[in-house]
């Protein structure tokens, strides 16, 4: 029944990997962008809420409230002023952005902050500690289902926006063709922009459920975005946006049975099944429905034919 | 006043002078068909009328209006729409997805997706379908809708019946007639120049980047044309 246990958990697991990869497929599907400082994003959110908290004594769930829009209009700015420009010259360009971006985040955090471990899982009275146990062996953390459903429905709604709101088509439109799209009136350089706040406002929900569930420093980014970035590759790279999410179940699975063989295995076995996934044929769980070929390989094709 | 004015422009490909100062008035209503042999320079003329294409030098006026420096998706406001060579639509949008994303940057006018299925029947049954599943003349007729429905007062079509099938050849240009009928200001590219021809109103033939020839199409002969076509007069063969 352990093992019962521990699939239940690497699936709610799953949920957290699965909103801190949510924005990187986000901008990798839209405008083929690997934001390396995708993680840093979620830990400044962190932050940002943290510091709200030091001088306003509410939940951490009203601090997202005003910061929410904060970050939105950062992932607008940073797309305008500098990932747009990176775009112009090549698909490196970006990547090396990002990666200033991220160390730019990092340090600043330090320097604003201090190089301290912070939490917000203090702050949120009873929620941290309360759990259904189902029975003696498996038990569910109320947390942890708060997480796990929140990825649903951010998973959920961006769906419907893409799928069914105009907006939501124009971003589809511009994914696929910014050239074309430009021919038939959408600003595609502003589609972008928008795409880039809403992974940026994921990312800020994933901050905070980062800093509810465990800790966070001005360094914890790199380590969400290896997870973030394993789970994209793992649910097909792109390919379909619940794939990230499948891809983090299968991530969170990996980890706690991992653990349950040998504790230090835990995010070894996350990393294997990542390169597993990575060598083999499909390469990804939910592939391209055109295109034939694995989600990882035909988007590195896609890469190195642009 | 003419509804396109264009000055001396210049397009380049990197060193490449695609366009190498061409003039052009269109009128409001006119049908005018571009000819040129292949790397002529018609598809970056096309381009840069409708801002794909950043003009190296000369200006483009639409209505009055300077519009060189104005990006695509603004010039399409103004009513300047392009049909792409090669239709490039969007694959994985079905056919109404593809006639709904030009809704948003269109001028304010006549044009909307039940518009589109009554002056293209074809698509009308196809709505639901993706784009990538459509037949060569399915997806022009796709394309010319998605143009359509931004309400445009210029109409520039590339390529027309590029590798269509000789049927559907025919319902495209009927398609054409039909949007020409009412009114609309086209400029035309397309290989079949007898079938381009015979809609227009007037002929420009474009060689090496320049117009050579400019005349109605009523009065152009076959025999001038297929000699500004391939060059044959600059080069003395034909005397």
């Amino acid at each position: 029944m352990t093992w019962v246990n521990d699939v239940v958990q690497g699936i709610l697991l799953g949920g957290y990997y699965g909103i801190i990869a949510c924005g990187l497929a986000l901008m990798f599907g839209v405008m083929r962008i690997i934001n390396l400082a995708h993680g840093d994003i979620a830990v400044l959110g962190a932050y940002l809420m943290y510091l709200l908290l030091e001088h306003w004594n509410v939940s951490p769930f009203i601090a997202l409230i005003p910061v929410l829009p904060v970050m939105l209009a950062l992932g607008y700015v940073l797309q305008r002023l500098i990932l747009q420009r990176s775009l112009r010259s090549g698909v490196l360009t970006p990547l090396l952005a990002t990666f200033g971006v991220s160390i730019v985040i990092q340090n600043a955090l330090e320097q604003g902050f201090g190089p301290d471990v912070q939490s917000l899982g203090g702050q949120t009275g009873s929620l941290v500690t309360a759990a259904w146990q189902i029975n003696s062996q498996v038990s569910i953390a109320a947390l942890s289902a708060l997480i796990f459903g929140a990825a649903v429905v951010i998973y959920g709604a961006l769906q419907f926006f893409l799928a069914r709101t105009a907006a939501g088509r124009r971003m589809r439109a511009a994914a696929e063709d910014p050239d074309t799209a430009e021919l038939v009136g959408i600003d595609s350089r502003a589609v972008y922009a928008r795409a880039t706040a809403i992974a940026v406002g994921i990312a800020t929900i994933g901050g905070l459920a980062l800093a509810l569930r465990t800790t966070f420093s001005p360094y914890a980014g790199p380590d969400q975005l290896i997870f973030a970035f394993e789970a994209v590759v793992i649910g097909g790279l792109g390919a379909s946006l619940w794939g990230a999410l499948l891809g983090g179940i299968v991530l969170g699975v990996a980890q706690t049975v991992g653990a349950q063989i040998n504790p230090e295995w835990s995010v070894l076995a996350g990393h294997i099944v990542f390169l597993v996934v990575l060598v083999s044929p499909r390469g990804g769980l939910l592939t391209l429905r055109s295109g034939g070929g694995g989600g990882a390989r035909a988007a590195l094709q896609r890469l190195r034919a642009s | 006043m003419s509804l396109l004015s264009v000055d001396s422009l210049v397009l380049r490909h990197g060193l490449l002078e695609a366009v190498r100062g061409v003039s052009l008035q269109i009128e409001p209503g006119e049908v005018l068909s571009l000819v040129g042999a292949n790397g002529a320079g018609k598809t970056t003329l096309l381009r840069g009328l409708a801002g794909a294409h950043r003009p190296a030098s000369g200006t483009i006026s639409f209505d009055g209006q300077d519009i060189t420096r104005m990006p695509a998706h603004r010039r399409v406001r103004q009513g300047i729409a392009l049909v792409p060579e090669g239709r490039r639509l969007f694959a994985n949008l079905t056919v109404e997805e593809n006639l709904l994303v030009a809704r948003r940057g269109a001028a304010p006018g006549r044009w909307d997706v039940e518009a589109v299925y009554a002056a293209l029947p074809m698509l009308g049954p196809l709505r639901r379908r993706r784009a990538a599943t459509l037949s060569g003349g399915e997806q022009q007729a796709t394309a010319i809708g998605r143009a359509l429905m931004t309400n445009p007062r210029l109409l520039l079509i590339d390529e027309l019946s590029l590798g269509l099938a000789p049927v559907a050849i025919d319902d495209v240009y009927a398609s054409l007639r039909g949007v020409i009928g009412d009114g609309m200001t086209v400029l035309l590219v397309d290989q079949d120049f007898s079938r381009a021809a015979a809609i227009s109103d007037r002929v420009v033939c474009m060689l090496e980047g320049r117009f050579v020839l400019a005349g109605k199409a009523a009065e152009l002969t076959r025999e001038q044309i297929t000699e500004a076509y391939f060059g044959l007069h600059d080069r003395g063969v034909v005397a």
